[in-house]
């Protein structure tokens, strides 16, 4: 890493580095009495690791100028990997997680152990560590095929990547420790808020600079996408997170707002972060991986254009069905509800988009794990918006909302398409990306698709079952008029389907455990020359404009 | 159109503002109005505000997550209102900075639960949910009757609140320290000044069972036990409105 820097970037590098530091330790000395400080030490540390690193290499020989005829790989190679170390953390805590929801004696009486500090570290796991560390490895490298231009330094790149890894070990430490704001996948807490705020400056300036040199007169589709995952993120993060810290010396902030304003900002937020993290980003990754293995163009550039802006438009418009039949105003409520069921047409322009762009490519479906991946993710895309634009309607959603439906919709849209076409576009990088001429074993990335399926199946259509359960018995009288089911009654019904819940999400994760395996034993193959001659550039013809 | 968009991906900056500005939309015309129109939030001119005890114990329901398995929003349905009682109105949430209302059921809905059980009930149920209720999934917080409760910073935790709104007084926020003390300890000089700052009807008792100690037992039971019990709107206002 220190090799591909310039001496500019080196010393700007200690200068940042030093600013770390120097954070760190303000942290820590303002909230000695705090658990800030815990914090501070941790930033602090982390800055010396990258300091003592540089100091190390810096005098090292200044690349050679040919770099710049090359694409920067390297922060993408490392952020593959830390893709899937985080999945198994995320997942794993994941199943921990599951496994206390049936065997709730599992917290041993150890605090950072129990069910509600766990929880966010596994939503904040999978969804920030592994689907943002796939997020930032993949638009690197799609950005600079898709424009044919190197991105811009050496040094944004690594800032963008550790620092953002910074803040997911900030925000699950402090999940363990008992530090959360509390909001739904947005629980950690201001000072790391502000953090992440920075990193994303930075990773926006990366994106207009290397467009800004893009040889490539058109911005391709999949840059649209990862282009509005960038903005809007950032500006439902800094909204959401408006907060007022009780001191510079410590952890804990208030939200700025209350009650119902605070309950719609929170679910505009949460459902955006489900539609410009979890969707947008990954179909920024689906439009270029997915024609790119299957060597096909992508079935219509209109239906792209028009499935963009109606994603863009429309979500924004429907974090008010997560507060169907509760304190909000009605107005708002309806609303929501009649933007989700439109939604369901952009969504499905784009799986169809997909899935009719591997049209004459089933057989490559067929024998290829990798690219059976990516068509298996827009099917379970398909699915999730379709459940998604039922469940927003108030008369579903007063069965729905509550139960463990909710999760099977969260998971089948979690597993069966974020992970999944995150694995496709992982197994096809990684050998490219390491300059192996193969994965180390399809075998076993067969394996992994099926236990991934097999997994999948079983967790949703567990929770299905028991969320449509819990919701009739919850809403179920007798003869005479009175409830009749406890809610400790739905809760006994529950138990099989944590257990088989519990189950399939171990499939699961085996499953991550055998790519973590796979990958490594590939970077160990030794290495082949030159890759891809054709520069990566999406198949062709890649931009079908005023056809 | 397609003409235009065309045009519109070969500029980036172009690109950009367009994104923001179509993102942009749903968001103010959904939510700016919320902190405009008056019948947003109902009036209660009897709604008071969370003593420093309950608002510690609040940050102790925040910190172990228990928001992640209870709701705190009661929905305007006939069977949840069977269930837990009369459904919940905004103003109810009006100081709550973040509100609770949570997404997920694992446990039962508590926004009503004040007064429900007696405080004895709730410290055995904390420290192990199966002595009382066998099937239950909660996990055990042993832990809650061991730890001391931090009270040093409580005034700056009032102060913060009223930053974002709440209306503590000067003195509220001077005396946080030993009002909540004094909350739980009734039998201590202190007692006589939390009832005096936050009225005769706050809950002046020893939460833990524990005389000698503040612990964080005592402040997540205080909360808990003034869940729904803020103002009475809810209980005076509702029969319309179920469906
Ligand atoms: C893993 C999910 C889970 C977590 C986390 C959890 N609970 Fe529970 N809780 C339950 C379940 C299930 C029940 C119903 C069975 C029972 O009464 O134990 C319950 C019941 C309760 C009840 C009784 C409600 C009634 O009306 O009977 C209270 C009070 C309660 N929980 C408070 C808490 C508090 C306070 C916390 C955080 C410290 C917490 N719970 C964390 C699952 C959870
Ligand atoms: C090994 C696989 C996994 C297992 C076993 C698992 C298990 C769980 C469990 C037990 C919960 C809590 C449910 C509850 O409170 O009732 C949960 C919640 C959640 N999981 Fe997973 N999960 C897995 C993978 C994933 C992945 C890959 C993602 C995202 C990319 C994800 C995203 C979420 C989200 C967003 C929630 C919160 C849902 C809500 O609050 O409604 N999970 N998961
Ligand atoms: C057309 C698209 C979609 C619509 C209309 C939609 C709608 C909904 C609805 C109505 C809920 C339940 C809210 C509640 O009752 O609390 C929900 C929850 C959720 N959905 Fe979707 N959904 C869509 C797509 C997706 C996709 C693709 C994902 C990707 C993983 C996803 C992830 C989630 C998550 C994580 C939650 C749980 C939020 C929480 O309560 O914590 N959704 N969605």
């Amino acid at each position: 890493m220190v090799a591909d820097f310039t001496r500019d970037e080196r010393v700007s590098a200690l200068i940042v580095l030093g600013g770390l530091i120097l954070a760190g330790l303000f942290m820590a000395i303002a909230g000695r009495n705090d658990l800030l400080g815990v914090h501070g030490w941790m930033i602090a540390a982390a800055g010396l690791w990258g300091f003592f690193a540089m100091v190390r290499g810096f005098g090292l020989p200044e690349p050679p100028a040919t770099r710049l005829a090359e694409y920067y790989d390297a922060p993408t190679r490392v952020g593959l990997i830390l893709t899937l170390l985080w999945g198994i953390v995320g997942m794993g805590a994941g199943f921990w997680v599951a496994a206390l929801l049936a065997w709730p004696d599992m917290t041993f009486d150890v605090a950072w152990l129990s069910f509600g500090r766990l929880r966010p570290v596994h939503t904040s796991g999978v969804i920030f560590g592994f689907g943002g560390n796939a997020l930032i490895a993949t638009s690197f490298h799609v950005l600079q095929r898709t424009t044919r231009a190197r991105l811009p330094d050496a040094i944004s790149p690594w800032f963008v990547l550790l620092g953002y890894n910074l803040f997911c070990v900030i925000a699950a430490s402090g999940y363990l420790m008992g530090l959360t704001q509390s909001k739904e996948y947005a629980e950690p807490e201001w000072y790391a808020d502000i953090w992440l705020v920075v990193v994303w400056v930075v990773y926006f300036a990366i994106y207009m600079r290397t467009l800004a040199r893009r040889k490539e007169p058109h911005i391709y589709v999949a840059n649209w996408y990862y282009m509005a995952f960038i903005l809007v993120v950032a500006i439902l993060h800094i909204v959401n997170n408006l907060a007022v810290p009780v001191s510079f010396g410590s952890a804990k902030s208030y939200s700025l707002f209350a009650g119902v304003q605070d309950a719609m900002t929170q679910w505009w937020y949460g459902h955006n972060a489900v539609a410009f993290f979890l969707t947008a980003g990954f179909l920024g990754m689906m439009y270029y991986y997915l024609p790119k293995r299957a060597g096909r163009p992508i079935f219509s550039y209109r239906m792209s254009i028009v499935s963009f802006w109606g994603i863009t438009f429309m979500y924004m418009w429907a974090g008010s069905h997560h507060l169907h039949y509760t304190a909000l105003p009605h107005w708002v409520q309806t609303l929501g509800m009649a933007f989700s069921v439109v939604l369901l047409v952009p969504s499905w322009a784009s799986a169809g988009n997909a899935l009719l762009t591997l049209n004459g490519a089933w057989h490559k479906v067929r024998d290829d794990a990798v690219l059976r991946f990516m068509a298996l993710a827009a099917i379970f895309y398909g699915i999730t918006t379709f459940e998604g634009s039922f469940m927003a309607i108030r008369a579903v959603n007063s069965l729905s909302h509550y139960t463990d439906w909710t999760i099977g919709h969260v998971h089948a849209g979690a597993l069966g398409w974020v992970a999944m076409i995150t694995f496709g576009a992982l197994y096809s990088l990684v050998p490219t990306m390491f300059k192996r001429e193969r994965i180390y074993s399809q075998k076993l990335v067969e394996l992994h698709f099926w236990l991934a399926l097999t997994g999948t199946l079983v967790y949703v259509f567990a929770m299905w079952n028991s969320g449509v359960i819990q919701g009739l018995m919850w809403r179920t009288y007798d003869e005479t008029g009175t409830l009749s089911y406890s809610f400790i009654d739905s809760l006994v019904a529950m138990h099989p389907y944590y257990i088989a819940r519990a189950l399939g999400g171990l499939l699961f994760l085996l499953g991550t455990l055998t790519a973590l395996y796979n990958v490594i034993m590939t970077i160990r193959m030794p290495a082949i020359g030159a890759h891809d001659p054709q520069g990566d550039l999406p198949a062709e013809p890649a931009l079908q404009a005023g056809e | 159109m397609f003409g235009f968009h065309y045009r519109i991906e070969r500029s980036a900056m172009g690109l950009v503002g367009f994104i923001i500005v179509v993102a942009s939309i749903g968001g103010l015309i959904e939510i700016a109005p919320l902190f405009t129109i008056d019948e947003t939030v109902e009036t209660a001119a009897d709604m008071r505000v969370y003593t420093p005890l309950e608002v510690a114990g609040r940050n102790i329901y925040i910190r172990e997550g228990c928001y992640a398995c209870h709701s705190q929003m009661i929905r305007t349905l006939r069977d949840e209102v069977d269930r837990y009682g009369p459904y919940s109105l905004a103003v109810e949430s009006s100081y709550d900075h973040p509100q609770l209302w949570g997404s997920k059921r694992t446990g039962p809905d508590l926004a009503r639960l004040g007064n429900k059980y007696s405080d004895a009930w709730h410290v055995t149920h904390l420290n192990n949910p199966r002595d009382l209720v066998p099937e239950s999934k909660m996990p055990a917080y042993r832990w809650l009757l061991r730890d001391a409760l931090r009270t040093d910073d409580l005034s700056d935790h009032l102060a913060a609140l009223r930053a974002v709104g709440v209306p503590y007084s000067d003195e509220q926020i001077a005396n946080a320290v030993q009002d909540a003390y004094g909350q739980a300890n009734p039998d201590s000089p202190e007692a006589a000044g939390t009832a005096e700052r936050y009225g005769e009807a706050t809950n002046l008792r020893v939460f833990d069972g524990l005389p000698t100690k503040l612990t964080d037992m005592d402040a997540l039971v205080a909360y808990l036990q003034v869940l729904g019990s803020l103002t009475d709107a809810a209980v005076r206002t509702e029969t319309a409105g179920i469906e």
